[in-house]
């Protein structure tokens, strides 16, 4: 069965980024396909790499971009949500001016659209959020 | 149409359990996960309503949740089954569609 997962918290802030992750870990060991996990709201702070937790803590983001490699997930950030929280890509730091980016590995930046088409090609679209 | 319902917060900090309990139909499920454990326990003052909305719907809690926060399977209502990420994954499955009250 195809998943979409969305992320609407930041890490270290709300559980919701927890669960979303090990839910998506489980479905992935079940066997069942994660079309894309979508990261909207607060959720897009999950995507920077500049984030350094103390080392006896987990690495939120860093699992992500990990899980991701492993399985080839589609992680997409929200733009618009982005943009205001400062989660920058080669090509959002060109066309906003940016001395920097900061998108961690495995994440690519898109729009809602994306969303929309993973809610219509996935059996089953679960929320994870405050 | 069966809905899996997910509730992460507490019913004394929200008041998500109760929209959800409106809403929810016979014969549907709902889970309980991250601070929606606490309407799973015995004793507290959400029990016999919990204990109602289980005559309608199938009640799940998720156990690493209830672990991560120091309770004992032992304290859950019975007949609110405990899942593991496993288990909200075949839940979801099992269910036409996933609705989180968050």
């Amino acid at each position: 069965m195809k998943f979409t997962v969305q992320v609407n918290e930041g890490p270290y802030q709300h559980q919701a980024a927890d669960s979303a992750y090990q839910f998506t870990k489980a479905v992935l060991e079940k066997g069942h396909e994660v079309f894309r996990v979508f990261f909207y709201h607060d959720g897009v702070n999950n995507a920077t790499n500049l984030t350094t937790p103390p080392q006896d803590d987990r690495h939120v983001v860093n699992r992500w971009s990990e899980l991701a490699k492993e399985h080839d997930l589609d992680l997409v950030v929200c733009v618009a949500a982005a943009q205001r929280r400062g989660i920058v890509d080669e090509g959002e730091a060109k066309r906003n001016s940016k001395d920097a980016e900061n998108i961690a590995d495995g994440f690519r930046i898109s729009g809602l659209g994306q969303l929309i088409e993973a809610g219509i090609q996935s059996d089953r679209v679960v929320v994870f959020g405050d | 149409m069966s809905i899996l319902h997910t509730v992460n917060k507490s019913p004394y900090e929200k008041s998500s359990l109760d929209s959800c309990l409106r809403y929810a139909k016979g014969g549907s499920a709902i889970l309980f996960y991250e601070d929606g454990i606490y309407a799973a326990l015995q004793g507290a003052s959400m029990e016999e309503k919990v204990k109602g909305a289980a005559q309608n719907v199938k009640l799940y809690v998720l156990g690493p949740d209830l672990k991560a926060r120091g309770i004992a399977e032992d304290r859950v209502i019975d007949g609110i089954a405990v899942v593991d990420y496993a288990g909200f994954v075949d839940l979801s499955v099992e269910h036409d569609k996933v609705s989180a009250w968050v």
